[in-house]
């Protein structure tokens, strides 16, 4: 294993919508198993990942209950993520855009996010080893 | 000389401006930069032999890391034996490592 590092991440995507939200969770996945030190600064859309009030659902099309549909939820991925980075000695600072938020009515959000602005970007930013931010099309 | 990592998402059927990041990344090794193109999503389907493949198979013969994640591969039926010469099938933990070691990532 490298050196432990501290990486930061900006999404944009609202969940269930974009193959970046998949990608972007497994790219913070890899990190957290490694036991780094993740930022991410979620923005617009994205401050509905961890948003608390997601729910499962049934799929009447395919004739499958809540159980057997067994729906992802973005929340789950984030909570995920924060307990394996602990779990491996690093830790996972998520920050809301606070402006997003009370756009989207989005302020119930699962343990370990925070509220933020975009400063705290530039603090991730410049405080971290690396950036790697992923823009909506 | 500097490190890119570029990150292709997109796929040329769908996005006519896929063009123009390769051409970024043609320009940045031209002009001595180690640059390492990391296909993920749909990106990687001009990874197969086909249409639109021939501008990666350039950038692979001129000096261009050309890297598909396996895992994209995997969800699109795509077989490592059915990449052009010069790409060759990645985890995205290659992306974590070159992050990791400080290289200038772009998105696309």
């Amino acid at each position: 294993m490298k050196g432990k590092k501290t990486l930061t991440f900006m999404l944009m995507d609202a969940p269930f919508e974009n193959a970046r939200t998949t990608t972007a969770m497994r790219l913070i996945d890899i990190a957290a198993r490694r036991g780094y030190d993740i930022n991410v600064f979620a923005y617009e859309g994205a401050v509905y990942l961890p948003f608390a009030a997601q729910k499962q659902h049934a799929n009447a099309v395919h004739g499958r209950d809540v159980v057997q549909e067994d729906h992802p939820l973005p929340r789950e991925w984030v909570e995920a993520v924060v307990q394996e980075a602990a779990k491996n000695g690093g830790r996972v600072d998520w920050v809301n855009c606070g402006l997003c938020v009370d756009e989207r009515g989005a302020a119930d959000a699962v343990a370990g996010v925070r509220r933020g602005s975009p400063a705290d970007f530039w603090k991730m930013a410049t405080s971290s080893d690396n950036t790697l931010v992923i823009a909506t099309k | 000389m500097t490190d890119y990592l570029m990150i292709e998402s997109r796929d040329p059927f769908d996005s006519s401006d896929v063009a123009n990041f390769l051409a970024l990344a043609e320009g940045l090794s031209k002009a001595g930069h180690k640059v390492t193109l990391f296909l993920v999503q749909n990106g990687v389907l001009p990874a197969r032999h086909g249409a639109r493949s021939a501008p990666l198979a350039a950038l692979a013969g001129n000096g261009v890391e050309v890297l598909a994640d396996d895992f994209s591969l995997r969800e699109r039926g795509i077989s490592a034996d059915r990449l052009i010469p010069g790409i060759q099938a990645a985890p995205l933990d290659t992306v974590v490592d070159r992050l990791a070691d400080g290289c200038k990532a772009l998105w696309h």
